[in-house]
């Protein structure tokens, strides 16, 4: 039961923050804090396959594209007529809705981790940068694909997606995706993933499964992806392949970096500041991508590590620096 | 010769037009322990790398306790009970050496990731008995002050440790030693040997050595088998192969056999 | 037949366009094992800087082929200064560093060109002189070469044909292939390893300006973007001839550039970037080496 007091709390304090919130923010405060999170979920999950298991992939805003258009035609198709139907039979609307967002965005999440398995098999054969370029191919196909597939809007888009997802739903998904990286981070599996990382060879030697193991980290990232791609498409209604191009996938990928490849907590930062900068710098707007660049190239030159390192932002940590007379006594 | 528990027959690698190792024969008996010497790229480490299933050998058969493992993936080769340490030394660089160690007790894991994503009581019994197996392995090897420290900070005699350490972990029954005393002073040397004796002793292990150093080798092998440019050109007990010529030869080139 | 054949001309045409660009990137890769992302965008820093340099020697009101050759050269010279700066400043501090920090900082510096083009020349379309008027000349069998096109290709491939001969016989040239092959070995035999990588890029980067004018004196329309797209065939290119293989970037070239014209041509023109994605994915998977390549084993 103590196990289920951790997950109920930050359900109770979803909830309350939902309702409160967007009653409290301005509105247009209120969807860079939505984009945080989705942001928050992309890097987390990109981090799985680049931080922990060493894997250059650079094309995740492709398995992103792909959920959110995925869970946009189920939406679309299925899911409304689901609403209607549960509503009708006097299901509450915000349950119904919950639970059509909850199937859509597991699809979407499905089809994204399809596209998360072809592109992770040629990573058994390749290393560094072929990988990176092959990734990087696949990101560009598929957002080629949605561009000459008209029954999703192709060039013109897809509109009217319904608007089923709020902050409640967004920051369960990041909670969920956090704590599933944790985990594994904290299990053998992470270890085995570590191991992949740091010294391949020697991981197989030892025992661990490396093709397994390779394809699993580009199948659960691709996954996150493709669900915030579905979080995306339902909290902003409209969809549009520019939304997912190899800029977006660098955007991820400079979350990561600058958090520290292998750090949970970093991703997380580095999400936050990097969701927030670009607003900040409205202002400065045509300078904004030159900043951004600069950035980049400064961060990989002083400090290549990201901010954290490998290293998390430990709670248990922070507090144990602050007494060291009890642990002595 | 107790039975054989690793079996090389007619065993041939070819890279191109190179043969690194060329018709090898070789056996070796459980609870054995064996050198392998001979001048650099001799095809020593080569060997390993077929048995261990780094490469699949070019012709040839190899059998591990009855079974042919010739072509097998490398992790399964591992969990079939070899496992290895390597010339350049091959740790996990940014993980701790009780995470190193860990690595290889994950073949024996059994939760899924499921369970570990879930964290069930189930999962959380198995990984505190793979870091308890990982932990008393390195209290053998007399590392355990050094659980949390990342390896690459680790002095060099004790990297080289960690890595026996960490082959010991997988649980094998059959264990292959890439020149483990290279770069060790006199007294690390003899620590070596002893540690080997009393780890062949201990987990009931079948050993195969590459060494350099004419001092161990001579010191703790019972048997030896040379190689020079692929090909086997000698085996024997210690006195043996001391005195044979063409050993001599092999290493120090005609002039000395006849000086 | 005949059109067949006219595609082979053109795709010939812009294959030793993408073979220009794709030497550069085969020659970095190969002396620093880095995917220098940033190229292409040296490419559309050439055809600016010629624009501005016929603007400054007014070649386009009395336009000239000797103009054009000035123009050509000095865009070469300059985007050369820009790519030893570039090499100095951004990719020089992450010699040392893991390949994905240095593929990073290559991505940073194509988007520090790019936007930095827009700041600079803006977004807008630019348009370069005509300084050589377009007059066709006709081969037989019903194929037309434009003297453009001839131009194109008869630079392209002095410009190839001169890089060969000095990598090949030139004591500068070999110490380039001693240090692709060797950093350490390299500098122990007395050879400066820094200014063979500098001389490196700025070979390279001439060599794409040179392409961006060469295409510019054809197809005036240039925009800060437009370096992507050619930049990103060009690699492929080089992959497929086997990356780091110099003469494997111009086959390279001019096999994408033909398979290129011909899908327009016979499949459909919507599919033209993806040929190369296709291509690229096809030949990773298939023979990643490339065609004059040779895969380098991890020794263990």
């Amino acid at each position: 039961m103590k196990r289920l007091l951790g997950p109920l709390v930050v359900l109770v304090v979803l909830v309350v923050l939902n309702s409160g919130l967007e009653r409290v923010l301005n509105p247009y405060f209120f969807q860079v804090l939505i984009l945080v999170g989705i942001n928050i979920i992309l890097a987390v999950s990109l981090n799985l396959v680049n931080g922990f298991t060493g894997q250059f992939s650079i094309g995740h805003a492709g398995f992103m594209a792909a959920g959110a258009y995925g869970s946009a035609m189920f939406s679309l198709t299925v899911g409304q007529r689901m609403v209607n139907a549960l509503v009708a039979g006097h299901v509450p609307a915000a349950a119904a809705e919950g639970a059509a967002l909850l199937l859509a965005l597991v699809l979407g999440g499905l089809l994204a981790a399809v596209f998360g398995y072809l592109v992770g098999l040629p990573s058994l054969r390749l290393r560094g940068d072929y990988l990176a370029i092959v990734t990087l191919g696949f990101g560009e196909i598929i957002r080629v694909l949605i561009l000459n597939i008209d029954v999703i809007g192709g060039p013109r888009g897809l509109p009217g997606i319904p608007k089923w997802a709020n902050f409640f739903w967004v920051f369960l998904v990041v909670a969920v995706v956090i704590a599933v990286s944790r985990n594994l981070a904290h299990s053998t599996h992470g270890r085995a993933l570590f191991a992949i990382r740091d010294d391949e060879i020697a991981a197989e030697a030892l025992g661990v499964d490396t093709t397994r193991y390779k394809i699993v980290a580009f199948v659960i990232g691709a996954f996150f992806a493709g669900v915030a791609g579905g979080l995306f498409a339902h909290y902003l209604c409209y969809l549009n392949p520019n939304s997912f191009t190899f800029l977006k996938s660098i955007e991820i990928i400079a979350m990561v970096v600058l958090g520290g490849m292998g750090s949970v907590s970093g991703s997380v930062l580095a999400a936050i500041v990097l969701t927030l900068s670009p607003e900040l710098l409205r202002p400065v707007k045509e300078y904004r991508m030159v900043i951004y660049a600069l950035m980049l190239i400064v961060l990989m030159i002083t400090r290549p590590q990201g901010l954290l390192g490998t290293r998390e932002l430990s709670l248990d940590r922070m507090l144990r620096r602050r007494r060291p007379a009890e642990t002595r006594a | 010769m107790s039975a054989p528990l690793l079996q090389l027959a007619d065993c041939t690698m070819q890279f191109g037009g190179l043969k690194a190792v060329a018709n090898l024969d070789l056996v070796v008996g459980a609870g054995e322990l064996v050198g392998l010497i001979g001048p650099n790229g001799a095809g020593k480490t080569t060997v390993f790398n077929v048995v261990t299933g780094v490469y699949a050998p070019t012709a040839g058969r190899v059998t591990f306790d009855g079974r042919a493992i010739a072509g097998l993936k490398a992790n399964r080769i591992a969990c079939a009970g070899i496992t290895r340490t390597f010339q350049n030394i091959r740790l996990f660089p940014r993980l701790t050496c009780l995470d190193n160690v860990a690595v290889a007790a994950h073949p024996h894991r059994k939760a899924g990731m499921w369970s570990a994503v879930f964290r069930t009581p189930g999962f959380l019994a198995d990984e505190a008995a793979l870091r308890r197996q990982a932990m008393d392995m390195l209290e053998v090897l007399g590392l355990a002050d050094h659980a949390d420290a990342l390896a690459i900070g680790l002095p060099y005699g004790q990297q080289r440790r960690l890595e026996i350490a960490r082959a010991l972990a997988g649980k094998p029954r059959l264990l292959l030693l890439d020149e483990p005393a290279a770069g060790l002073n006199p007294q690390e040397s003899e620590d070596l040997m002893r540690l080997i004796l009393e780890i062949r002793r201990r987990f009931s292990l079948t050993i195969l050595l590459i060494e350099h150093d004419m001092k161990v080798v001579m010191g703790i092998c019972e048997r030896i088998a040379v190689l020079d440019y692929g090909v086997k050109i000698a085996e024997g007990g210690p006195d043996e192969i001391r005195r044979d010529p063409r050993v001599i030869e092999a290493y120090l080139g005609e002039e000395s056999v006849h000086a | 037949m005949s059109e067949f054949l006219q595609q082979l001309v053109n795709g010939v045409t812009w294959g030793s366009v993408y073979a220009l660009i794709a030497l550069g990137y085969t020659m970095v890769y190969g002396i620093l094992r880095l995917i220098n992302f940033a190229h292409g965008d040296i490419y559309m820093l050439g055809a600016f800087i010629g624009l501005y340099v016929s603007r400054f020697i007014r070649a386009g009101e009395n336009p000239s082929p000797v103009k054009a050759l000035v123009v050509l050269l000095a865009s070469m010279l300059l985007s050369a200064l820009v790519g030893m700066v570039i090499e100095r400043f951004a990719y020089k501090p992450v010699r040392k560093s893991p390949r994905l920090s240095a593929l990073i900082t290559a991505i940073g510096v194509s988007l520090l060109l790019e936007n930095g083009g827009v700041l600079l020349f803006g977004a807008d379309p630019r348009f370069f002189p005509q300084l050589i008027p377009s007059r066709n000349i006709p081969l037989g069998l019903g194929v037309v070469l434009s003297n453009q096109q001839l131009i194109v290709l008869v630079v392209s491939l002095a410009l190839m044909f001169l890089l060969r001969l000095f990598v090949t016989y030139t004591r500068t040239g070999k110490a380039m292939q001693a240090v692709s092959h060797n950093h350490t070995a390299a500098a122990l035999m007395g050879i400066s390893v820094d200014r063979i990588i500098t001389l490196t890029f700025m070979i390279g980067s001439s060599l794409a300006a040179a392409a961006g004018v060469l295409v510019a004196l054809q197809s005036p329309k240039i925009e800060p973007y437009m370096g992507i797209m050619p930049g990103l065939k060009a690699f492929v290119a080089a992959v497929l001839g086997g990356i780091g293989n110099i003469p494997g970037a111009v086959v390279g070239g001019l096999v994408m550039g033909v398979a290129e014209v011909l899908v327009t041509g016979y499949l459909s023109p919507t599919y033209r970037d993806a040929i190369a994605f296709v291509l690229l994915i096809v030949i990773l998977l298939v023979r990643p080496a490339g065609i004059f390549g040779k895969a380098v084993a991890e020794k263990v």
